[in-house]
């Protein structure tokens, strides 16, 4: 059946897709992956903050991110930021943002939507005693929350937070839509050159599926683990 | 030291506090007790502004905790506080507990905290198990790391919330022995409980309260036999077999 194929596409490239496909997709996600649990965790305190307005307007960024397709925030964004830029910064030409910082900035902001909902959870998991404990001790809310709460929110999520970031390893193929050499780009563009388009997307295929079935592993392992010592 | 001056709170329409009054001198142990929704745990969490109320002022060593001006965190700093649940921060080692505190709150540099802190851990009899993090601790012993960890602020007063509640029987003199130790080297302390041995050995003056009342604020010689409410005769009556 498989006659026809020539799996050998793969043995001539693998070393292109790796070094400049697969590096692209992996510093893309490790970026966003830290760039979004900041915004998101920052979003999640908002969310749950007593202050008049605040948690509105978080909850209000949160329910639009998650209502829109990821395909379109990344189009809207790559066309759109160096506006956006070039009139935060007051000049008159649209600022040079770069494929790069671009999609690295709309991933960040789409994650940390869903990253501030892990987060929120983990936040309000951890027993009020313990704020109040930490005010006791005299500290002030925002020590109590820096010191006391979020590390033991942080922990308790970990495993959700883990499995956020490989789907997130997952959406990052979609800059394909800005024509970057990511994993999948890097393959397309030597699957078009070859003329060998089955091969290649099945090998795409393996090659994703074994790296996130790969960290789930991981991560059922780490989550066995806090759940034993705790 | 610390004076309640007509204290009322409510929680939507429910009232819990009802125009409580006391005063408690420094060095003063005093037992507050009663019925559970009496308003014992609202009262003292009163003192240091955890819970907020309506009506009334309370000044903890001259400072008002109800005027909007004070600075809470501070007052807070200078009054320990035990709770039922112990409430160590399970993400921390014992002796990273004691000094969290003394660290972020008051400025003291890690040798001193450290240093200080161990000696509180010596005096509760927890030294050998500094470096161990609280879920590897019996209920008694965690109590005994929050006192010490209550104490290393050096307070100028005590809150105790219920201390012994949650503990398992056996544990509960491993707890009740540092208290009564406190007790007697002059700490001024609030102690709700319903640990009337405790009342007897170390109280010098027992509040009795009932449904977010102060029905009794009496020496802890009259509450136990003369004069006494049909009340708190009835819930003496209880709780002592």
């Amino acid at each position: 059946m498989f006659g026809n194929f020539d799996f050998d596409v793969i043995q001539r490239s693998w070393v292109y897709l790796f070094t400049t496909g697969m590096a692209f997709t992996l510093k893309l996600t490790v970026l966003a992956m830290a760039g979004g649990i900041l915004l998101g965790t920052l979003l999640a305190v908002m969310r749950l903050s007593s202050i008049r307005m605040i948690p509105a307007a978080a909850a209000t960024y949160v329910n639009v991110i998650r209502a829109i397709p990821l395909v379109l925030v990344i189009f809207w964004f790559y066309f759109l930021v160096p506006y956006i830029g070039a009139w935060i910064i007051g000049s008159d030409q649209p600022i040079k943002v770069g494929a790069f910082m671009s999609s690295l900035i709309t991933f960040t902001m789409f994650e940390a939507a869903y990253y501030c909902e892990i987060m929120r959870a983990g936040i309000q998991s951890i027993p009020r005693g313990q704020i109040s404990a930490g005010l006791a001790l005299g500290m002030t809310n925002s020590q109590t929350m820096i010191n006391i709460i979020l590390p033991q929110a942080f922990r308790n999520m970990l495993p959700v937070l883990l499995t956020q970031s490989i789907i997130l390893f997952q959406d990052v193929s979609l800059v394909y839509v800005l024509s970057i050499t990511d994993f999948v780009g890097a393959a397309s563009k030597v699957a078009q050159r070859d003329g060998r388009m089955v091969e290649m997307y099945i090998f795409v295929a393996v090659v994703y599926f074994l790296m996130s079935f790969g960290l789930s592993l991981l991560v059922r392992r780490r989550e066995k683990n806090t759940t034993v010592t705790s | 030291m610390i004076e309640f001056k007509n204290i009322s709170k409510w929680y939507g329409d429910f009232q819990v506090l009802n125009n409580c009054s006391a005063r408690i001198e420094k060095g003063e142990v005093v037992v507050v007790c009663g019925p559970s929704g009496s308003g014992k745990s609202t009262l003292i969490n009163t003192v240091n502004g955890l819970a907020p109320f309506q009506e009334g002022e309370i000044y903890v060593d001259g400072i008002s905790v109800g005027d909007p001006s004070t600075n809470l965190s501070k007052l807070r700093s200078r009054i320990g506080m035990v709770f039922q649940n112990f409430e160590l921060f399970p993400h921390m080692s014992v002796i990273k507990n004691i000094t969290i505190g003394q660290v972020k709150v008051l400025g003291r540099n890690i040798e001193d905290a450290r240093e200080r802190g161990l000696k509180y851990l010596d005096r509760v009899g927890l030294l050998a198990h500094k470096d161990k993090f609280p879920g590897l601790l019996s209920g008694g012993q965690q109590q005994r790391v929050a006192i010490a960890r209550a104490l290393s602020m050096d307070p100028l007063a005590m809150l105790f919330d219920e201390p012994t509640s949650a503990l398992d029987p056996e544990m509960i003199n491993e707890v009740l022995d540092v208290m009564v130790d406190l007790a007697q080297e002059g700490m001024t302390m609030i102690v709700v409980t319903h640990e009337m041995g405790f009342a007897r050995k170390v109280a010098d003056r027992v509040i009795f309260m009932d449904m977010g009342r102060i029905v009794e604020d009496c020496t802890k010689t009259e509450f136990f036999t003369t004069k006494r409410s049909v009340r708190a005769q009835s819930f003496l009556e209880k709780i002592i077999h």
